[in-house]
């Protein structure tokens, strides 16, 4: 039965090609798996009709497969039973996981073989940094990256008579007591508050201060490394913050992004340490006037390292026939075209992949009508990033940033002494390492 | 029928029962408020509790970013299919377990027991893999007996046996696994455990063959459990959430409550909130309306459970 | 048990048997065995290494002080959920059986949760009670004045979590506590009654051991929602937090497994839940076994 129809299905397909030549041949189907919904979505989407409409090959169909988490699960439990997409977009703490998948085919390798000659170094080498090998190739394509910077309330600043941050040089942590002291002083309710607390207290913080976050170069030159996060310096840093949590010069909000947005938008908090990606919701919610700063940086840091990205990259999964390949690399190429990259950064204000979109939105003049979007793509490019700010490389590492949640929450409740608690993480986290480890071995 | 008069215990009684709906309550109203405001007052802290005029609109965009449509029908039929697949698989099971002695009744009854309770989600990456390929066994066993070098030694040339049988992205995938659990096989036997023996025995010297007894009595016996178990079944296949979304992966196969995430704020996106809860109100509603309207059976059914 | 009169076996009653066997066996069995295997390997996510490594994986999260604090937490968790649904399904089930008006109503207005997807409880909880934007919790912050802080105390959160979860059993509660109030005959309360016992002393002294396997019943039809059904919940309102506070089994095995997607752990913990809930199973089993009266 299901044979017959086959050969008929084949029989009307040969006749309607020799009919209509080659024009009507069915194109192939390109899937891609993706965690992009709302408006991001929706921008997404904008892309894939372009590419569809540019060319009659190849169909790209993506699929919003639910959070981070989930894509991803749906991405393994699909590889298992062979029915996996071409495309599979993984979170940046997922890395190391799908590197040693074995089920990936490298971006560098497949643009290669497809005849797709690409620069790389006319890419953002602090976005591309985090998702390339020990020999600087890159693995999967970087797709919506974003970094940490500090929102600021504008009104609030000048209530209390502070001079506004400069767009370009950071504050210090020094100069951060003075400011959130006054503050406080002057009526605003909450000084400072971060979200994603373990990316930008410690990851980035880290980074940006040139300190290792693990050994083995964060973890990019062997499974055998271990966390370094309890230096002077880390546990200084959160020892800091928890201190002026009893002034109100620190209010702790949750781990995620919610809470901390929440008390920014209210008003209630001065000072806001988030993703670049968050300037969409501020904007439409926050009844006042709102900037953007870099981070702030330690005194003696006179030459900060690049801040770190988060966000997801794209995956091309092995398994699927050769000429299937050959529409992925070409949609790959697609979306790193500058008119792409642009729309992107515009409508969700994620980084723009290469330096030539980056120059072309600057020489439409975009940041000088939006300056603050440009803040996060100078704090990324302010160096050439080195082996501890061009990103973190674990085994386990969504658990590891749990770890760290859970232990820096036990810092500001009180239960233990920063000291005490980064020992624990180190030592939690490093036995997570061990175990990933040796199932990798 | 009262006992005494107690009216001040009755006015507490009323009070009380007031402040317990209220309670109950309260998330919906709130979530309805939430979905007749514009967008600037759902995000002011504490959002006002007087219901805007935004409601259509918001149903209305709720309708239409989400494709819902098209998923609340995929989302019945899943729902459907789940409560008839198991209250057929499960009747005629528990049919053969109380009405029938043969050698490996008990066995048969105590695997499928073992099953009660064990929800999908410890589960779900296994439960996967076999969707996705329903032979997927039978192919192990031939890789582990190397029973392909043998076809290929017999038949002399290079057959390669490889069977599958998937069942991603289809209704059946959606049902069938869901299809696996001993609730309702369990109900049955209770239910038919109490049915009196005269019935069957009285069946039986009239010359009526089993499947008679069964269409005839206990089909007829059994429809306030059927009814009950629809409610249940029902409001069960139309909440799932992890097992559609692993098991589908077009848009057009999804079902609602999966298609509502897309409404919910993400990270840092505007939060939307009075579209997510116009959204959360539509694709509630069938349930809840299931529920209502079938409360007498409902309330019934719920109960024998129990038993 | 079998009926006494019954028909004779042929080879319809397998036949009758297949399909529940079937799909038991391809959807239960099978998986539960792979999810064994798992549990003995340690394995990266997409099949290509494993190794056979016996129990290490169980002696890792037994030897865990967290993960032992975790089921601690989980029972904790269970229990207060039973408890506090439990105490508010009966009180509205005896107000609604005492109530002589709109019966019908009432039991209308109180049993609708059951049909809320859990997906959607934890986003109308969340909604409702975020920290940050949730009203009860500007409520109890700004009005009621209490120092009341789920994001760092967590007592807090742990009590939050409680109460997101314990909502949508309150109707289920509920209609068994009516239905069992129904069935407790009138002429023994009246009995009562003209012995001079108040309403409040007839409600120990009759009602409340009649219904006593209901609750027992209850107790453990919350206890299994509790431990399974309320990852959404924690998923959306604590993440777990602070400090672990409100990390229960089952949303460990999701952070695990599903999100970090760390296999044989996730496989080992699965396994203890499920061998939790077995057990949990057949006590009730072996109970309602022995209390049911069946026709002979």
């Amino acid at each position: 039965m299901k044979g017959k129809r086959g050969s008929t299905f084949i029989a009307v397909m040969l006749a309607m090609v020799l009919l209509a030549g080659q024009s009507f041949a069915e194109p192939i189907t390109i899937e891609w798996w993706h965690a992009m919904r709302g408006a991001r979505g929706e921008t997404l989407d904008k892309m894939v009709k372009a590419f569809n409409d540019s060319q009659t090959e190849y169909k790209v169909v993506a699929t919003n497969k639910g959070d981070y988490g989930e894509v991803v699960n749906a991405g393994v439990a699909a590889y298992r039973a062979k029915k996996h997409p071409h495309i599979l977009m993984s979170f940046e703490v997922g890395t190391m996981t799908m590197m040693l998948s074995g089920a990936i085919y490298p971006v560098y390798q497949l643009m290669a073989d497809q005849g797709f000659k690409i620069d790389w170094s006319s890419y953002l080498q602090a976005v591309l940094s985090y998702y390339v090998d020990e020999k600087n190739n890159l693995l999967s394509m970087p797709f919506n990256s974003s970094t940490a910077v500090m929102y600021y309330n504008v009104d609030l600043f000048k209530k209390a008579g502070l001079d506004m941050p400069s767009k370009t040089v950071p504050l210090t942590w020094e100069q951060m007591a003075e400011i959130t002291k006054k503050l406080v002083a002057a009526g605003a309710k909450k000084g400072l508050v971060t979200t994603w607390q373990s990316w930008i207290q410690i990851e980035n913080y880290s980074a940006m201060h040139d300190i290792p976050f693990a050994s083995k170069a964060n973890g990019y030159e062997g499974l055998d490394c271990e966390l370094m996060i309890n230096n002077p310096k880390v546990v200084g840093h959160l020892e800091r913050l928890k201190s002026w949590m009893a002034d109100g010069r620190f209010s702790y909000e949750g781990r995620e992004y919610q809470g901390p947005n929440a008390a920014f938008v209210a008003g209630d908090a001065a000072i806001m340490m988030e993703s670049v990606s968050g300037i969409g919701n501020v904007n439409k919610n926050a009844k006042f006037a709102w900037d953007i700063a870099p981070l702030p940086v330690e005194a003696d840091m006179k030459q900060p390292q690049n801040s770190i990205i988060g966000g997801a990259s794209l995956w091309v999964m092995k398994g699927h026939p050769k000429e299937h390949y050959k529409g992925v690399a070409a949609f790959m190429n697609f979306l790193a075209q500058t008119d792409m990259q642009e729309l992107w950064h515009m409508e969700t204000g994620y980084f723009p992949i290469t330096t030539k979109a980056y120059e072309s939105l600057k020489t439409k003049g975009f940041f000088d009508k939006i300056p603050y979007q440009e803040v996060g793509i100078k704090q990324l490019n302010r160096t050439v990033p080195n082996k501890n700010s061009r990103g973190i490389r674990l085994g386990y590492f969504v658990q590891i940033r749990n770890i760290l949640d859970e232990e820096m929450e036990l810092i500001w409740n009180g239960s233990k002494t920063a000291q005490q608690a980064m020992a624990d993480a180190v030592k939690r986290g490093n036995d997570k390492l061990r175990e990933f480890e040796k199932t990798n071995k | 029928m009262m006992v005494e008069r107690t009216p001040i215990l009755d006015t507490f009684t009323y009070v009380f029962l007031m402040a317990g709906i209220c309670v109950v309550g309260f998330p919906i109203f709130y979530a309805i408020t939430a979905a007749t405001l514009p967008l600037d007052q759902v995000a002011r802290i504490p959002m006002p509790l007087n219901p805007g005029d935004q409601f259509f609109v918001n149903i209305q965009a709720a309708w239409n970013e989400g494709n819902l449509g098209r998923q609340l029908i995929n989302s019945f039929v899943m729902a459907a299919g789940i409560t008839v697949g198991k209250i057929v698989v499960s009747m005629l099971g528990a049919f053969s377990i109380v009405y029938f002695d043969y050698r490996f009744r008990n066995v048969a009854f105590a695997t499928v027991f073992c099953t009660l309770m064990l929800p999908v989600e410890v589960r779900i990456l296994p439960t996967y893999e076999m969707a996705a390929n329903l032979l997927g066994p039978l192919q192990w066993l031939l890789d582990v007996l190397h029973l392909n070098s043998l076809v290929q030694w017999v038949a002399g040339n290079n057959i390669e046996i490889s069977l599958e049988w998937s069942l991603l992205n289809s209704y059946t995938g959606l049902i069938l696994p869901l299809v696996a659990s001993a609730t309702c096989t369990f109900l049955f036997r209770q239910f038919f455990l109490t049915i009196p023996e005269e019935l069957c025995e009285a069946a039986k010297l009239d010359g009526a063959s089993a499947m008679v007894f069964f269409w005839k009595i206990l089909l007829p016996l059994s429809t306030t459990n059927i009814a009950a178990l629809v409610v249940i079944e029902f409001v069960y296949g139309w909440n799932q959430y992890l097992w559609p979304l692993l098991i589908t992966t077009t848009p057009d196969m999804t079902t609602a409550v999966i298609g509502l995430k897309d409404l919910i704020p993400q990270a840092d996106d505007i939060p939307k909130w009075n579209v997510a809860m116009a959204g959360s109100l539509l694709v509630m509603a069938p349930p809840v309306l299931v529920v209502l309207l079938m409360q007498r059976w409902f309330v019934k059914g719920l109960v024998e459970r129990e038993k | 048990m079998i009926k006494r009169s019954h028909f004779k076996s042929n080879g319809l009653a397998y036949l009758l048997i297949t399909p529940q066997v079937l799909v038991t066996l391809a959807f239960f069995y099978w998986p539960a065995i792979q999810g064994l295997l798992q549990s003995l390997m340690l394995s990266d996510p997409f099949g290509r290494r494993s190794q056979f490594v016996w129990f290490e994986n169980f002696v890792r999260i037994f030897t865990d002080i967290l993960y032992l604090k975790s089921v601690g937490i989980t029972l904790f968790f269970s229990l207060a959920v039973a408890f506090t649904s439990i105490i508010f399904g009966m009180t509205l089930g005896c107000l609604a059986n005492r109530a002589l008006r709109a019966k019908a109503l009432i039991r209308t207005l109180l049993i609708w949760p059951y049909a809320v997807a859990p997906a959607i409880s934890g986003i109308l909880w969340l909604f409702l009670l975020h920290p940050a934007y949730g009203v009860v919790a500007y409520f109890l912050k700004n009005v009621v004045g209490m120092d009341w802080n789920p994001l760092l105390n967590g007592n807090d959160a742990l009590f939050l979590v409680v109460i997101a979860s314990a909502w949508k059993q309150v109707s289920y509660n509920f209609v068994f506590f009516m239905a069992g109030l129904q069935a407790i005959p009138h002429s023994l309360i009246e009995a009562a009654a003209i012995d001079g016992a108040g309403p409040l002393r007839r409600f120990w002294v009759i009602t409340f051991p009649l219904l006593s396997p209901t609750i027992f019943f209850l107790t453990v039809m919350n206890i299994i929602y509790a431990f399974f059904e309320t990852f959404g919940v924690i998923h959306a309102v604590t993440q777990g937090g602070p400090g672990g506070a409100t990390n229960t089994l089952v949303y460990k095995v999701y952070q695990d497994g599903f999100v970090g997607l760390n296999m044989g752990a996730s496989a080992a913990q699965s396994l203890v839940l499920m061998a939790l809930i077995i057990t949990v199973t057949v006590l009730q089993f072996r109970f309602v076994e022995r209390r049911v009266q069946y026709t002979t």
